[in-house]
């Protein structure tokens, strides 16, 4: 306990564990965060199959369609429109499937390693939420790689502007998803909640539509959705950075979501994401902390 | 070095700790100490109610009732004390199997905010311990179930915990690593100063305990060092063969006044002092004995006198016990 260096075999290394402080809870976040990112290296295979969809939808929907829609795109490729929005969904199933982890961890007992570590469960919460976070990101980064390959400019204020979109996105997510997971202790039951929260979310969005002129109900349901107000700002600002588009084709494709006529801001639709982000993260500290 | 026990010098303390869930009271109120230093064995059947009482020590669940202090601190008021006092060997497995040994070690001391400088030489002793060392560097994943339960109790024993619990730390291992898993015990009573609280339902493993509480129902039905309990159920087993059991038998009852049963050809019937008897038996039975065996009483003789059945038994009798089993069997399935 004296020398560091070398174990003597004879002598017994006893180590101590220190009190709780702000430091060890900061640790223990980034400990936790960390093997998200580990977990994920290691699983090369999630990093291909989360790949799939995005792609499909981006190059086999978007070319596909284009034959039908380039007479009411303006002459802007259906590919440009959608790639925000396929940014977000990409993002969005990323972030569930970290969120997942959270499942895996309890049936294979992980769970229980942490949870009777001495520190707050907060700490691991947060630490799981920001590691599913950064994993999720990651997607969306390939992503913003691809942007050229869709007209969409690399340039750097664009690029950093959709990095810290998505980023805020996949927080929100993030949390979500552990939010349901919490009071989840099975795998199938969590993957079949998300296809049905997930899927109609994506669907009405507007991240494959523009979100005028829609018939009432369904624009009431965009209203809804909170995924329509990470879309929204996200092809905003798209298509505030692309070149040669004239006014008619703004207005049809990013028009922005109103309410009762008002145009809702791009800074208070990214404000309401981290809001329900931060929401969503305390539910979920206060029920990791509440049940046994 | 480290903060003062201070209050007594039991590493457990339990008063009438009791755990109701919805309908089943799997806990009914127990009283235990355990000695710092001490062994101690939690022996008991199938939905006995021991998990649960580790649970509550542990601080993983809250107590419906009664009170317990583990190295000094109450479990419910002071768990953080607890836990950083406490290493922990679950019954069901909770290793991550993405990482490797070495990565599993050192995410956990880490959490328990480990001086980083002492991790590495820490870690290289109880895996040197626990025969692991090698392969540190493979994950878990390509481990067997016997190499994970020894990563296991090897990552209990990161923290230098003061006391240490392990669920039935030899489950579903071959007889060798079964003994391994002992030899290490022994081996940490003997360097580190540590209390250890175990529960098994193997009989042959509380006999390494230095006292052992037989728990039953929800209820300690015994509690004392295992040559205690054999001691107080007193009699000797007996079993002989003879060339006309039907005689024997009556021979017995009559000239002796021993109750014998006979099974499979083995005359069976107990006595206080074995070795004494045999002579008399010989010179006395007047029919042919081919064979006779004394043996003192065992754990599961102590077992049978407490409750009323065979540990076996008992386990089978258990209405938990075939979804348990099952749940069991899919998860070793699954690694
Ligand atoms: N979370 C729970 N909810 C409801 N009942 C529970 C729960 N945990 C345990 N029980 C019940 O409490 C009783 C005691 O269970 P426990 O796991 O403590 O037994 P055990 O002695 O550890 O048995 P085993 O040898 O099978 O591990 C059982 O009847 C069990 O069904
Ligand atoms: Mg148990």
């Amino acid at each position: 306990m004296t020398t560091t260096t070398a174990a003597a075999p004879a002598e017994v290394v006893r180590v101590r564990v220190p009190e709780r402080s702000v430091r060890s809870e900061l640790r223990a976040i980034w400990i936790v965060w960390k093997r998200e990112l580990i977990r994920f290296r290691a699983d090369r295979m999630r990093m291909i199959t989360s790949l799939v969809q995005p792609l499909l939808f981006l190059f086999v929907l978007g070319a596909g369609l284009d034959q039908l829609s380039s007479a009411s795109t303006h002459g802007i490729d259906l590919k440009t429109f959608i790639y925000p929005g396929v940014l977000c969904i990409a993002v969005m199933f990323t972030a569930m499937f970290s969120a997942a982890s959270i499942v895996w961890d309890r049936e294979f007992g992980f769970l229980r390693e942490m949870l009777v570590a001495p520190v707050r469960r907060s700490s691991i919460v947060i630490g799981k939420v920001l590691g599913g976070a950064t994993v999720a990101s990651f997607q969306g980064v390939i992503l913003i790689v691809l942007a050229g390959a869709v007209d969409v400019p690399y340039d750097p204020a664009l690029i950093l502007g959709i990095f810290a979109l998505q980023l805020l996105l996949a927080f929100s997510i993030t949390a979500f998803g552990v939010m349901v997971a919490a009071r989840i202790k099975q795998m199938q039951s969590f993957m079949g909640l998300m296809q049905l929260v997930v899927m109609p979310m994506f669907f009405i969005s507007g991240a494959l539509f523009p979100v005028t002129n829609l018939p009432g109900w369904l624009a009431v349901l965009t209203r809804l959705d909170p995924l329509t107000y990470a879309v929204d700002p996200m092809r905003r600002l798209v298509f505030s950075h692309l070149d040669g588009v004239s006014a008619a084709a703004r207005e049809t494709l990013a028009p922005g979501v109103t309410w009762w006529g008002w145009h809702v801001p791009a800074l208070l639709e990214v404000a309401m994401v981290f809001l329900l982000g931060m929401a969503l993260l305390g539910i979920a500290i206060w029920e990791f902390s509440t049940s046994e | 070095m480290d903060e003062p026990d201070g209050i007594s010098s039991a590493a457990i303390l339990v008063s009438g700790l009791t755990k109701t869930f919805d309908e089943i009271e799997a806990v009914r109120g127990v009283d235990f100490e355990v000695h710092t230093g001490e062994v101690f064995g939690f022996l008991g059947p199938n939905g006995a109610g021991k998990s649960t009482t580790i649970n509550m020590l542990c601080t993983l669940l809250k107590p419906s009732a009664g009170s317990a202090t583990v190295a000094g601190h109450d479990v419910v008021r002071e768990r953080d004390a607890v836990r950083r006092n406490i290493g922990l060997v679950f019954q069901d497995p909770t290793l991550d199997g993405y990482l490797t040994a070495e990565q599993n070690l050192k995410m956990h001391a880490e959490l328990y905010g480990v001086e980083s400088a002492l991790v590495a030489p820490r870690m290289r002793q109880v895996l040197e311990m626990v025969g692991l060392w090698e392969r540190r560097s493979a994950t878990v994943m390509t481990f067997s179930g016997g190499m994970r339960r020894r990563l296991e109790i090897a990552r209990g024993l990161m923290h230098s915990p003061r006391v240490l619990f392990l669920d039935e730390p030899t489950i579903g291992l071959d007889p060798q690593t079964r003994r391994s898993i002992w030899r290490y015990i022994g081996e940490l009573k003997e360097r580190e100063e540590i209390t250890i609280f175990m529960t098994t339902h193997y009989m042959d493993e509380a006999e390494f305990c230095d006292r052992i509480a037989i728990m039953d129902q929800g209820q300690i039905v015994a509690m004392d060092t295992p040559e205690a309990l054999k001691a107080g159920v007193g009699a000797d087993r007996i079993r002989v063969e003879t060339a006309d059991d039907a005689t024997a038998m009556a021979v017995l009852a009559r000239r002796f006044e021993i109750d014998a049963s006979v099974a499979d050809g083995v005359v069976t019937f107990y006595v206080t002092s074995g070795e004494a008897f045999v002579p008399r038996l010989f010179a006395e039975l007047g029919v042919p004995i081919k064979s006779v065996n004394v043996s003192r009483p065992t754990l599961d003789d102590v077992f049978m006198t407490f409750t009323g059945s065979t540990i076996r038994d008992a386990e089978e009798s258990g209405p938990a016990n075939q979804s348990r089993a099952m749940m069991r069997a899919m998860a070793a399935g699954r690694r």
